[in-house]
């Protein structure tokens, strides 16, 4: 009954549609540069979805905020700014505190700015809507994201380097299986990923 | 002169950025399932690179550099990106009616194109002199094009056969498809190497 009310709500809605229906990778097919790019090992995924989490909500909040002031015209271009000046913060909190990581993600820190989840979130919902359903959405964009990488790291690290966070999770008689840690296995497990959740979630296209 | 052949041929073939470094593929995926579509976006993707390497460079160096602001590189170059797209459609549509018309929607498209940005914090990552950058640039956009053309004329054989899985369809085999040419391009590695 609480469930029934719950499921209509708009902000039940918006988290749902970010987490599973419209899930950034799955079904939008958005922002897969990085997730391909980063998820040979466990913790680079988890520093890079952090990474893009905190600059989706941010973003959200402010253009959320300054959705009435921003000019159509040049909408992307201050998109755009706002997402660098984040990325920026988010480089130089890596760099200080965990240099390891920032070291293993290299320029694609810098490329946060133009994963497109964040500019698609951006041009499709924050700019109409109000703050609090932006970060819910952007929370719920980001969790997906997360949850996705993560999975994908998870697989690859544990085929490809036999570890899992760097602690031995394989048999001794296994042999790395190096390819899955290197750009074609990327592609192979996020394929095998979306056609598992899209025949689940019955999207054709 | 020798060293930059070599940067051509290694951001081509061994160090492709859509299949080694696995970038630009948002609009791989989505414009792999028309190969004219692919081609307009990959001239497209190679004009814009080009420039704005050569733009970015010597504003980081000359520039951000001597000011001791390279933090901000981020924005600036951005900024350059999406000012020199907009720059360029503008100039086009004013005196080139007909290139214009067959770049037409991708030029936009191309500003959040990974690659394009990714070349120039490459650039500045492997400090790379003028020359060395234009043809890092030039050799990374063809590199893109290669892959995304392949791809593509794949797809559009795999058409005809028909039977793929419903859940494949559309993303899924394109990076399948992907996944086993990217697999065929680690045969060149040890070819030629740079950094």
């Amino acid at each position: 009954m609480i469930f029934t009310k719950l499921k209509s709500t708009e902000e039940f809605k918006t988290v749902a549609n970010g987490l599973w229906r419209d899930h950034p990778i799955f079904s939008m097919v958005l922002g897969i540069c990085t997730a391909l790019a980063v998820s040979n090992k466990v913790d680079n995924a988890i520093a890079m979805s952090a990474g893009t989490t905190f600059v989706l909500v941010a973003t959200a909040v402010i253009i959320s905020l300054l959705r009435k002031l921003i000019p159509t015209r040049v909408r992307i271009i201050t998109f755009m700014i706002v997402i660098a000046s984040f990325v920026i913060i988010v480089d130089k909190v890596l760099e200080a505190f965990f240099p390891g990581i920032s070291e293993a993600l290299g320029p694609y820190i810098g490329l946060i700015i133009t994963n497109c989840i964040i500019m698609g979130r951006a041009e499709a919902f924050y700019i109409q809507n109000n703050v609090h359903l932006s970060i819910l959405d952007a929370l719920a964009n980001g969790l997906g994201y997360t949850y996705t990488l993560v999975s994908i790291a998870i697989i690859r690290e544990a085929l490809g380097f036999g570890t899992i966070l760097g602690i031995r999770v394989m048999p001794a008689w296994w042999t790395n299986w190096v390819i899955m840690a290197m750009a074609p296995g990327a592609f192979f497990i996020l394929s095998v990923f979306i056609w598992l959740s899209r025949t689940l979630a019955k999207i054709e296209t | 002169m020798a060293y930059l052949l070599t940067i051509f041929i290694a951001s081509v073939f061994t160090n492709n950025i859509a299949l080694t470094y696995l970038l630009g593929m948002c609009p791989f995926i989505a414009l792999s399932r028309n190969p004219k579509t692919a081609r307009g976006m990959a001239f497209a993707v190679i004009f814009v690179i080009t420039l704005t390497a050569a733009i970015n460079w010597p504003i980081y160096h000359l520039i951000l550099v001597p000011m001791h602001s390279e933090i901000i590189y981020y924005i600036v170059f951005i900024i350059v990106i999406a000012a020199s797209v907009q720059f360029m459609e503008m100039i086009m549509e004013k005196f080139l009616p007909a290139m214009q018309a067959s770049f037409g929607i991708f030029l936009p498209l191309v500003t959040v194109n990974c690659t394009v940005l990714a070349v120039s914090l490459f650039m500045i990552l492997r400090k790379y002199t003028y020359i060395q950058t234009i043809f890092f640039a030039m050799g990374s956009g063809a590199g893109w094009m290669l892959a995304i053309l392949m791809v593509a004329a794949i797809n559009e054989k795999l058409k005809l056969v028909g039977d793929i899985p419903k859940g494949y369809r559309g993303p899924g085999i394109i990076m399948v498809i992907a996944g086993t040419i990217a697999l065929s391009f680690l045969g060149f590695a040890g070819m030629v190497s740079i950094q």
